[in-house]
């Protein structure tokens, strides 16, 4: 089947598929995304990130709900971590979203992190336009939020909530600095157990610190995902952002520094490809490591000339 | 090219002894697989359904109920009414020997039975699926 | 000897063994120590930790007189298809001998959906009997004097609706309420951690189970309100010291409950029970049935400060591991079980069911269930096991092991705690994490070759696939649905609206004892299901947590 055809035209596999070949870069993957780039641009595109355990597969489901019911239709992307070890992944999101997986107008997909840390932000957000091209109104977005790769998967957002839970003890210190530049929205799941109150004393510490937010003041939302509480309170916040940063033109913003980001993303992508391929391949970099074994040069000169003489 | 065998691991019906699903997903992660796991009481729809989204290669399922001939062929049919015709099903947990003739007539194509080593499974999918 | 000359002596005995014992790498990966002297159990004090049957801590067992009084009831888990054939089961079951009943109940059954319901389709009647309602509750009880036969339901989501059938059954043969002996499982935080079955979230779920427990303490004073259960657990893959402290910390998280419900210890602690596994090693399960009993009897008396006895006395029932049975060479599973039973009876069980042979294959027929039940007859008659109490005591192995146990489920219930108890680590899946790994390790275990067991990773054969396997009929389903639509038919269906809106105002208010509203609708004849759809409405529906 011509994949993207078939995506434009509604086929959910045809969309799976289409996700496939960007997680497994499949040749036919720049064809697809040729295709479906014109029809992309109209999702909005909801990053959620946190620490494990903090209830975020609940959470992206109560809020999918809550779109469905104001009947837009919700494309989720739920990203887990590949083992390092075998590289293989448990993708467990799904269990917290069995509710949707019968409503035609969602369409759930997980993907595991792999091994190509800076590649994956790319293809998640190649998944995101896919998931736009095939005309879902809202992208949530999911990570695990503690490393660098995850900031930069967040980053494919237009908007980004940070779920914390109360209780996390000293958890929390180790991810303030990581987060405290990219929430636009803070969200306390579980805020029934103790210490919601002192979560969101600290938090409001943290954005004090902030000289840097002027304009937005990300607020702090108190929720109880499992019960379903607090959801069209989050949800209006997002709508908030959402209206501030089309206002002031940030939205616009973002996007185009996205663009450029994912240009040079791709850029160093194909040309570290291209290069590994011309000197591992060829069996030349076992030559110069081996040169410089013996001391007959050092990385440094070896790098030089390859250079030079790949880019010519 | 990254690719990866993705395999959806399910529970059909209502049992809740989920201890082989869960060893079998482990074994499977260890295995270098994407495993997505989608818990307890799944009905056939939900689980071609999931299928579908995640584009996955092989479903295993794991019944101890005995409800397996009713609900195996029916998760087949749906799959393969999906579109994916090449997606690999396999099945699992307390199934009578005199009931795995019907069961790969019905489109399951293996089946494995209490004290399978999990890496009979893992070995079943490498030398089977189709990516 | 003194205890420096025992040592001495041991060091001796350990180098003139070294050398030989290296030459049998295959039994190297045992954990346990080769060998048991008196200085393994040097620190256990004869009064404090062991003491005499029916004396506090009860490591010895909980009566004075134990077998040498009556022999454990042995109770056979029976049921499947309609309430017509279990009867028939039960009454075989009664007239061979068996002392109590022990129903199973089918998968729509125990999640409270009727057979008509389309999520039940292919499940009725497949691994135990479909009760939609009273009517089936009737024919299934059918010529079964409930005054005389104590009777064990498992069952847990739904239980409060199975036994106000049970109780409202027992009203039609003219049995009083204070008459009824029996057991209902009703522990639904095993069904979040293990076994799966579950409807409603924790906390509903915990209310139903305080509302049984005040609603027996005065009316069904002689039924055990739960059975706390480390079977399934056990069956999930924990290991024996996981298997009493996960439910042990189970049995405080109830305990708390209740107390916090307003119910004092000493008035329904006396009516909790425990259901423990027999797994295949007989004398770390002997241990571990010991260290349970002084597990409980300690958090009794210190925790909740219990004043009665009868409180701090763990009573068992004790089921030979399922999952040790293997689909291999399938008559070697009686050898298993006798040897499950004799462990089972070494460690002081009040009840016991022995699994069939055929059990890793199918439903078991009747006469795999006949040498099941004849199993522990014979180790209750022959093998002289039952003869005097507690005979293992003393064993420095057995005793060593005992110790160990209780201090590793120490350490677990204790970790419990901090994490804000049971219900709180179930929330965040640390127990079925904890479970999930030693299974996980099990397996590895067998597949390494680590672990033997015979038939499946050792001592194979070629075998015929095995005949004569119990099939359930698949028009059961069928006939069980016409069943209930016939039934719906002829009930006043005003009667049933009218008690099923009375029991949603009833779930609305925390304070009431729910237990007389669902009495009222049972008799109704409103279906299992229908009575579970209204507190699903109220109640919600519990979300798994899974973690791999």
């Amino acid at each position: 089947m011509d994949i993207a055809e078939e995506l434009l035209k509604g086929n959910r596999l045809a969309l799976s598929r289409a996700i496939t070949a960007i997680e497994n870069e499949y040749e036919e993957a720049t064809d697809i995304m040729k295709k479906l780039y014109p029809h992309t641009g109209h999702a909005y595109v909801l990053g959620i990130t946190g620490p494990p355990g903090a209830g975020k597969s609940t959470l992206s489901d109560k809020i999918a709900r809550e779109y469905r019911a104001q009947g837009k239709t919700v494309g989720i992307i739920a990203v887990d971590p590949t083992s390092p070890f075998t590289g293989g992944a448990i993708l467990g999101d799904r269990i917290r979203m069995n509710g949707l997986t019968l409503d035609e107008g969602v369409f759930i997909r997980s993907m595991g992190t792999r091994g190509s840390l800076g590649g994956l932000s790319h293809k998640t957000a190649d998944a995101v336009k896919a998931m736009d091209a095939f005309g879902k109104d809202i992208i949530i977005v999911e990570t695990v939020g503690v490393g660098q790769s995850e900031v930069d998967i967040v980053k494919a957002a237009d908007t980004t909530m940070v779920v914390l839970i109360p209780g996390m003890g000293d958890d929390i210190q180790a991810i303030k600095a990581g987060i405290l530049e990219i929430g636009d929205l803070y969200c306390i799941n579980k805020s029934d157990l103790d210490g919601a109150d002192k979560l969101v004393r600290e938090i409001n510490m943290m954005l004090d610190l902030d000289s840097l937010m002027t304009e937005w003041r990300p607020p702090i939302t108190k929720v109880v995902a499992s019960q379903n509480e607090g959801i069209t309170e989050l949800l209006d916040t997002v709508e908030k952002h959402r209206t501030h940063i089309e206002g002031n033109g940030q939205l616009a913003e973002r996007r185009t520094k996205r663009t450029r980001e994912e240009m040079l993303d791709i850029l160093s992508s194909n040309i570290g490809t291209y290069i590994k391929g011309k000197i591992v391949d060829s069996g030349r970099l076992d030559g110069y490591v081996e040169q410089i074994k013996q001391h007959e040069t050092d990385p440094y000169t070896v790098i030089g000339q390859v250079m030079d003489e790949m880019l010519k | 090219m990254e690719k990866k065998i993705r395999v959806l691991v399910a529970k059909p019906g209502l049992d809740g002894h989920d201890r082989g699903a869960k060893v079998v997903a482990r074994a499977l992660r260890d295995a270098g697989f994407e495993v997505i796991y989608t818990g307890l009481r799944q009905t056939p729809e939900q689980i071609a359904e999931a299928a579908l989204q995640e584009d996955v290669n092989v479903v295993a399922m794991s019944i101890l109920s005995g409800a397996h001939g009713h609900l195996f062929p029916k998760v087949v049919d749906l799959v393969r009414k999906n579109g994916m015709t090449d997606a690999l099903i396999i099945g699992g947990g307390v199934i009578p020997e005199g009931d795995i003739p019907a069961l790969k007539e019905a489109g399951v194509s293996a089946v494995f039975t209490p004290g399978t080593p999990t890496s009979e499974v893992v070995k079943y999918i490498n030398e089977n699926v189709k990516l | 000897m003194s205890n420096e000359k025992i040592q001495a002596e041991l060091e001796k005995y350990e180098a003139s063994v070294e050398k030989a014992i290296a030459r049998f790498p295959e039994r190297e990966h045992l954990p346990e120590k080769r060998l048991y002297t008196p200085l393994d159990i040097k620190d256990t004090d004869y009064a404090d930790e062991l003491s005499f049957p029916g004396v506090y801590p009860y490591t010895r067992g909980v009566q004075p007189t134990m077998y040498r009084g009556r022999f454990w009831t042995m109770r056979m888990y029976a049921g499947f298809s309609t309430a017509e054939e279990s009867n028939k089961r039960y009454r075989m079951l009664i007239e061979n001998g068996a002392t109590g009943l022990s129903c199973a109940f089918d998968l729509p059954t125990q999640i409270g959906y009727d057979s008509t319901d389309p999520i039940a389709e292919g499940e009725v009647g497949k691994v135990g009997v479909a009760i939609d309602s009273l009517a089936d509750m009737e024919t299934l009880f059918d010529q079964i004097d409930l005054g005389k036969v104590s009777t064990s339901m498992t069952i847990n989501a739904p239980a409060s609706v199975l036994l106000a059938m049970y109780i409202a059954v027992a009203e039609k043969q003219g049995v009083p309420a204070d008459q009824l002996r029996g057991t209902i499982q009703n522990d639904i935080l095993k069904e979040y951690a293990a076994r799966g079955t579950y409807i409603f979230p924790p906390r509903p779920s915990m209310r139903l189970i305080t509302n049984i427990f005040e609603y027996c303490s005065k009316n069904v004073p002689k039924w055990n309100t739960i059975s706390i259960s480390g079977y399934h657990i056990r069956e999930a893959g924990s290991t024996a010291a996981q298997e009493i402290a996960f439910t042990i910390a189970d049995g405080i998280a109830y305990c708390e409950a209740a107390i916090k419900a307003g119910l004092k210890i000493d008035d329904f602690a006396g009516r909790l029970s425990f259901f423990w596994n027999a797994h295949n090693n007989v004398l770390e399960e002997v241990a571990k049935f010991r260290a349970s009993r002084r597990i409980w009897a300690k958090v009794m008396k210190e925790r909740f400060h219990a004043q009665n006895d009868k409180s701090m006395k763990l009573r068992f029932h004790t089921q030979t591991a399922g999952s040790m049975l293997t689909a291999q060479q399938p008559n070697n599973n009686i050898v298993r079980v006798a040897l499950q039973t004799a462990a089972a009876v070494m460690g002081g069980t009040q009840s016991l069911h022995t699994n069939s042979r055929d059990e890793a294959l199918a439903l078991p027929t009747q006469e795999s269930v006949t040498i099941a039940l004849r199993t522990q007859q014979i180790v209750a008659y022959e093998s002289g096991l039952a003869d005097v109490i507690d005979p293992l005591a003393g064993s420095y192995y057995v005793e060593a092991m005992t110790n160990k146990i209780e201090a590793e489920a120490w350490d677990y219930i204790k970790k419990i705690d901090d994490l804000g108890g049971a219900v709180a680590a179930i929330e965040k899946g640390y127990i079925q994490k904890e479970i999930q790994d030693s299974a996980y390790k099990w397996q590895m275990d067998v597949e390494s070759g680590a672990r033997t067991i015979v038939g499946v990773n050792k001592f194979q054969m070629e075998e015929e696939p095995p005949k004569g396997l119990l099939k359930v009929d698949e028009a059961v389903g069928e006939r069980q649905k016409a069943k209930v639509e016939a039934m719906k038919a002829k009930r006043d269906n005003e009667a049933v609206k009218a008690a099923l809106a009375d029991l949603k105002k009833a779930c609305q208010d925390e304070n009431e004892n729910l237990m007389p509203h669902i009495l009222a609708a049972v008799k109704t004849y409103a279906t299992l299901g229908e009575i579970c759809n209204v507190m699903r409405e109220v109640f919600g529906e519990y979300e798994a947590h899974v973690s791999l």
